[in-house]
C-alpha cells in the first residue's frame, strides 16, 4: 500500500466505486479561528455525495467547529471567522454574499441533544415547510410529515399521537424526530454532530439504522467519538487531531489499515 | 424497514420555496422597528438630561437665583420670606439624614438575611421567604409614607418616649429603610449564591466552621456584588418620594437632629408641583435646578453599582 | 368596618370621610394601567428582543449594544419623580409648543355650544358653534336646543322690538345683544396637543417608569430560552426573526407575561411621577376620554393621609385611607398570585 502525502494529510488511493463519485462539499486550505485561538489548519478535503462521511477525532481536534462552518452555524459566535476554499459545487460557503436561510435550507443539521421544539409532533416536522414552501394546503403538508416521519422509521411510533407534544417522547424517539424535522425541508445535505451521544444503546442502533437507510439519498456528514459508529455507518472517514486532518480515505482502509500511527492509536483506542 | 409509500411528496419535488427576497424585506424592517424601540430608552435618558439642564440654565438666568448660592447657600426658602433663598444645602442635609438612617437599618438587616438565606437556610424556608421579600418590594411606597405617619412616628413618641416632630426625619427614614431592605436582601443574596461552590468547599477542607466559610470566604468573594447593591439601594432611598412627602415635613433646614421636620429634595419637588404655583415663576423653575442634582447623583451611584454589578457577574461567569 | 362597602369603592371622594369613596381613583387607576401597559409592552418587549436575540457579530457594534444595556440598567434606578417631570414637561405641557391645556393647538373629538338664558324665567337654550372663537350670529327662527334636549326656534328680540306675551314663546326668546357662555363637550375620542394634566400624559409618564422594568424581565425570559432550540430553528434555515417569532417568544412567553404582571403592579403602586403631573383630586366620575382629568388610588391615599385629624370624629380621613390602602394591597395581591400562577403553569407545561 503506498499512501500519498498532500500536505500532511495521508489520502488513500480510492477503489474503482469511490473514484466514480463526484466530490459534493470540497474544503481547500480551509482554516478556522476562535478570536485568535486556530481551530483548523489547513484542510483539504473532498466528500462525496450520497455518502456517509464520518470525522473522528479526539475531543476539541475541531471536527465539531468544520462541521458548524459547513452550514454557516458558526455565524452566531462572535470571534469565529474562516478563510480558505469550502464549495458547494454551485455555491462558495464562505462568500459573503451566500445567503445563510438558503443554505441551511439545503443543509440540514442534527445535534448532539435531541432539541424538538416545544410543540405537538407534527407541528416539529412541519415547522420547516411552513415556512419555506409557498402554495401548500393541508394534504401536501399532511403528506410531507407523513413522508418525513416514515423516512426517519418513527411513523409507526408516533401516528397515532401526532398531536401530543414531542417532549413526551424518549430520548432515541425525539432524535429520529429531529432528523425527520431535518429532512422534510428537503435537503442535500444533513449534518450529524454525535447524534447518538446522548442515547442509550438500543435507541443508538436505531439510529444508526436509519443513518445506513438514508445513505445514498443524501450526503451525510457524521462527526462521532465513537469508532465502532463510524465503522459501522460512514463509507469515508476523515481523522482529526489539534486541527488538521491527519488521515482521510475510505473507511475500510483507514480502520483496517491506517497509514499512521497515530491513526491507528487512535481508532484501536489507545488515546482519545 | 420496508416502506409504503416512499413516493417524495410533491412539495419536495416542485420546491416552490417562499421569495426570499420579501422575507428579507420584512426582516429588515422589524430589525429596524426593534432598534427603533432599543433607541427609544436612549433618547429618554438624552431628554432627561436635556430637559434638566435647559430648565436648570433658565432658573439661574432669573435674578432671584444665583449659582454660587445655589452649589454653597444654606438657607432654601422658594416660597417665604422677604427675599428668596435658593441654596441647596438644607434639601441635601434632609436627603442625607433619610438616607443614612435607611441604610444604618437597611444594611446591616438585609445582609444578616441574605447571609441566612444563601448560607444557613434551608431550601423549602429560602423559597418561601424569597418571595416574601420580593412581595416587601412591591408594595407601593405611599403604603410605607402612611405605616411611617400612622405606626412608627406614634410609635417612637408613645412607645419608646422620644421627643419628636409630628413630621420627622427619623421615621421616613425607618420607612425608607424597611423599603430598602428587600433590595439589598435579594441583590446580595444574589451575589452570595454566585460564589462558586468550589470556594466554600475548598474552605471547609481546610476545617473552616460554617460561621467562618460564610464570613472569611464567602462575603468576601462577593463583596462587590454586595457593594452594587448598597450603591443600587442608596440610590433608591435618595430618590424616593412618597414616604418623605408624606413623614418627614416640608421645612427645609440644615440640621443635625433628625427628630426634627426636614425637607429632601424629592419632597420640594412635590411640594411645588402639588401646590398653588404659577406654572413660570422661579420657584416652579427651582424644581428643574433641584432634579439635576438629584438625578445626577442617583445616575452616578446607578452607573457605579451597574458597572461593579456587571464585573461582578463576568468575573464568575 | 364602614371604610370597605362597596359604596366606599364606587363613591366619589367628598368633604366628608363617612360617605367619601374610591369610585373615581380606582376607576382612574384602571384607565392609566391600561394604557400604560399597551404603550410600554409593545417598546418593552420590543427593546428586550433587539438587545438578546440580534447581538451584532462586529466588535463596535457589540460595545455600543453593552451601552444600551447599561443605560437601560441605569434607567430603572432612575428616581421615578424625575420621570414625573419629563412626563409634565414633554407630555403634559409639550414644552408649551402646542398652546395650553385651555387653549389648545390641535384638538380633535370636542363640540362647542353657546349657553344662553331666556328672557322667560331661567330657561336655558343651546346654540351649537363650530368653535370657540365663532362670533354667533343670532337671527330670527335659528335653530337651538332647550334645556331638555328638544329642538326649538329662536325667538329674537332686537333692541326696538316689544317683548312677546305669551310664556311659550318668552321661553325661546333671548335678547339680539345676548352674549352666551361657551360650554365645551367632549366624545369618547377626544385628543388634544397638548395632553395636558390628563390620562393619557400621566400613562406615558407612567409607561417611562415601567419600560426599563419590562425591559430587564423580558431580557430574562428570553435568555432563559435554551439556546438549543434556537440552534435547531437557525440549522432548519430559520431567520433571525424567524427564530424569535416561532422559537423564543412562544417559549418566553410565561415568563414575559409574568414580569409585565409584576410590572404593572408596580405602575399601579406608583404614584410620585403622576403627582408632578398633577392630578384632580376632588373628582366626581371616572375618566371618559384619553385627555380627562383623573385620580389614581395611591395618590387619593396620599391626600387622605396628608388631612388633619378631628379626635372627637368617629370616622377620620386617615381611617378611609388605611381602607384605600387595603383595596390597593389585595389588588397587588391578586396580581402577584397570577404572575405565580403563570409561572407554576408554565413550569408544568414544560416538563
Amino acid at each position: 500500500m503506498s499512501a500519498q502525502f498532500t500536505s500532511e494529510t495521508i489520502r488513500h488511493p480510492e477503489s474503482k466505486e469511490q473514484k466514480s463519485l463526484q466530490p459534493f462539499i470540497t474544503l481547500s486550505d480551509f482554516n478556522a479561528w476562535y478570536g485568535d485561538f486556530q481551530a483548523l489548519h489547513n484542510l483539504n478535503l473532498e466528500i462525496p455525495g450520497q455518502r456517509v462521511t464520518a470525522f473522528i477525532g479526539p475531543s476539541g481536534c475541531g471536527k465539531s467547529t468544520l462541521l458548524k462552518w459547513i452550514n454557516r452555524m458558526n455565524d452566531v459566535v462572535p470571534t469565529a471567522r474562516a478563510s480558505g476554499g469550502l464549495r458547494l459545487p454551485d455555491v462558495d460557503i464562505l462568500s459573503r454574499s451566500t445567503d445563510v436561510v438558503s443554505l441551511r435550507r439545503r443543509i440540514g443539521i442534527v445535534f448532539q441533544k435531541p432539541n424538538p421544539f416545544p410543540k405537538s409532533i407534527y407541528d416539529n416536522v412541519a415547522f420547516g415547510p411552513r415556512l419555506h414552501f409557498a402554495g401548500m394546503n393541508k394534504n401536501d403538508l399532511d403528506e410531507l410529515v407523513e413522508w418525513a416521519l416514515k423516512k426517519a422509521a418513527l411513523w409507526n411510533e408516533v401516528k397515532d399521537r401526532l398531536n401530543q407534544s414531542a417532549l413526551g417522547l424518549s430520548g432515541g424517539q425525539q432524535q429520529r424526530l429531529c432528523i425527520a424535522r431535518a429532512i422534510a425541508v428537503g435537503p442535500e445535505i444533513l449534518l450529524m454532530d454525535e447524534p447518538c451521544s446522548a442515547l442509550d444503546p438500543a435507541s443508538t442502533a436505531r439510529v444508526e439504522d436509519l443513518i445506513a437507510e438514508l445513505r445514498g439519498q443524501y450526503t451525510i456528514v457524521i462527526v462521532t467519538h465513537n469508532m465502532h459508529q463510524a465503522a459501522r455507518c460512514s463509507d469515508r472517514t476523515a481523522f482529526f487531531f489539534e486541527g488538521k486532518i491527519i488521515e482521510e480515505g475510505s473507511t475500510e482502509q483507514l480502520f483496517i489499515r491506517p497509514a499512521k500511527q497515530q491513526t491507528e492509536d487512535y481508532v484501536s483506542g489507545k488515546f482519545g | 424497514m420496508a416502506i409504503a409509500n416512499d413516493a417524495t411528496p410533491r412539495i419536495l419535488t416542485q420546491r416552490s420555496l417562499r421569495s426570499l427576497g420579501a422575507t428579507r424585506v420584512g426582516e429588515s424592517l422589524i430589525y429596524v422597528a426593534l432598534a427603533g424601540c432599543a433607541l427609544f430608552t436612549v433618547l429618554i435618558t438624552l431628554s432627561i438630561i436635556g430637559l434638566l439642564i435647559g430648565q436648570t440654565l433658565q432658573f439661574f438666568s432669573m435674578p432671584e437665583t444665583d449659582v454660587w448660592e445655589f452649589v454653597t447657600g444654606t438657607k432654601w426658602n422658594p416660597l417665604l420670606g422677604e427675599t428668596k433663598h435658593f441654596g441647596i444645602w438644607p434639601l441635601i442635609c434632609g436627603t442625607m439624614w433619610v438616607t443614612v438612617i435607611a441604610m444604618a437599618i437597611a444594611l446591616p438587616l438585609g445582609l444578616v438575611s441574605a447571609i441566612y438565606l444563601a448560607e444557613y437556610a434551608p431550601a423549602w424556608l429560602r423559597n418561601i421567604l424569597k418571595p416574601s421579600l420580593e412581595l416587601l418590594a412591591g408594595i407601593p411606597t405611599v403604603v410605607y409614607g402612611f405605616f411611617a405617619l400612622v405606626v412608627i412616628t406614634p410609635f417612637l413618641r408613645d412607645g419608646l418616649g422620644i421627643q419628636l416632630d409630628y413630621y420627622n426625619a427619623l421615621s421616613a427614614g425607618i420607612a425608607v429603610g424597611i423599603l430598602c431592605l428587600p433590595t439589598i436582601a435579594s441583590l446580595s443574596e444574589d451575589a452570595l449564591r454566585a460564589v462558586p461552590g468550589r470556594l466554600r468547599e475548598a474552605a471547609y477542607g481546610l476545617g473552616g466552621t460554617k460561621f467562618d466559610v460564610s464570613m472569611k470566604v464567602v462575603v468576601p468573594a462577593a463583596l462587590s456584588g454586595i457593594i452594587s447593591a448598597f450603591l443600587l439601594a442608596v440610590a433608591r432611598a435618595i430618590g424616593e418620594t412618597m414616604i418623605v412627602a408624606l413623614a418627614a415635613g416640608n421645612m427645609a433646614r440644615l440640621t443635625a437632629d433628625p427628630r426634627q421636620q426636614i425637607q429632601t429634595m424629592t419632597g420640594h419637588m412635590t411640594q411645588m408641583a402639588t401646590g398653588d404655583i404659577s406654572n413660570f415663576g422661579v420657584e416652579y423653575f427651582s424644581i428643574y435646578s433641584v432634579a439635576l442634582v438629584l438625578f445626577l447623583i442617583t445616575f452616578l451611584l446607578s452607573i457605579l453599582g451597574n458597572i461593579i454589578r456587571m464585573r461582578f457577574q463576568e468575573a464568575y461567569d | 368596618m364602614p371604610a370597605l362597602s362597596t359604596d366606599f369603592l364606587t363613591n366619589p371622594p367628598g368633604p366628608d370621610p363617612i360617605d367619601a369613596g374610591i369610585g373615581p381613583a380606582l376607576q382612574g387607576s384602571v384607565w392609566v394601567c391600561a394604557v400604560c401597559a399597551l404603550v410600554c409592552l409593545p417598546l418593552g418587549i420590543g427593546t428586550a428582543i433587539f438587545l438578546q436575540e440580534f447581538q451584532p457579530r462586529n466588535i463596535w457594534l457589540r460595545r455600543l449594544s453593552a451601552l444600551l444595556q447599561l443605560n437601560i440598567n441605569n434607567l430603572a434606578g432612575v428616581p421615578s419623580i424625575v420621570y414625573g417631570i419629563l412626563g409634565l414637561t414633554a407630555f403634559s405641557m409639550m414644552f408649551g409648543l402646542f398652546g395650553s391645556e385651555a387653549d389648545p393647538l390641535a384638538e380633535t373629538g370636542a363640540t362647542y355650544r353657546r349657553q344662553f338664558i331666556t328672557e322667560e324665567g331661567s330657561e336655558i337654550v343651546f346654540v351649537p358653534v363650530a368653535s370657540r372663537d365663532e362670533v354667533l350670529e343670532l337671527t330670527q327662527g335659528m335653530d337651538a336646543i332647550d334645556g331638555n334636549g328638544n329642538p326649538i326656534k329662536l325667538n329674537i328680540i332686537g333692541p326696538d322690538d316689544d317683548f312677546p306675551d305669551d310664556d311659550e314663546t318668552l321661553a325661546r326668546s333671548i335678547l339680539s345683544d345676548a352674549e352666551g357662555g361657551i360650554l365645551k363637550d367632549y366624545r369618547w375620542y377626544y385628543f388634544r396637543l397638548p395632553f395636558g394634566k390628563g390620562v393619557f400624559a400621566a400613562s406615558l409618564t407612567l409607561m417611562l417608569v415601567i419600560l426599563p422594568v419590562i425591559i430587564i424581565s423580558t431580557q430574562e425570559a428570553l435568555r432563559a430560552v435554551p439556546p438549543s432550540l434556537k440552534r435547531a430553528a437557525e440549522g432548519l434555515g430559520c431567520t433571525p426573526w424567524q427564530v424569535v417569532r416561532h422559537v423564543s417568544l412562544p417559549a418566553a412567553i410565561p415568563g414575559i407575561m409574568t414580569g409585565a404582571i409584576l410590572a404593572m403592579s408596580r405602575a399601579i403602586g406608583e404614584a410620585a411621577p403622576i403627582l408632578m403631573i398633577g392630578v384632580a383630586v376632588y373628582i366626581a366620575r371616572g375618566p371618559a376620554h384619553l385627555m380627562d382629568k383623573f385620580s389614581i388610588l395611591p395618590i387619593q391615599i396620599y391626600y387622605w393621609a396628608q388631612q388633619p385629624i378631628d379626635s372627637d370624629a368617629s370616622l377620620n380621613f386617615q381611617h378611609i385611607a388605611a381602607g384605600g390602602i387595603i383595596v390597593l394591597l389585595i389588588i397587588l395581591f391578586a396580581f402577584n398570585s397570577i404572575a405565580v400562577l403563570i409561572r407554576q403553569l408554565a413550569q408544568k407545561r414544560l416538563t
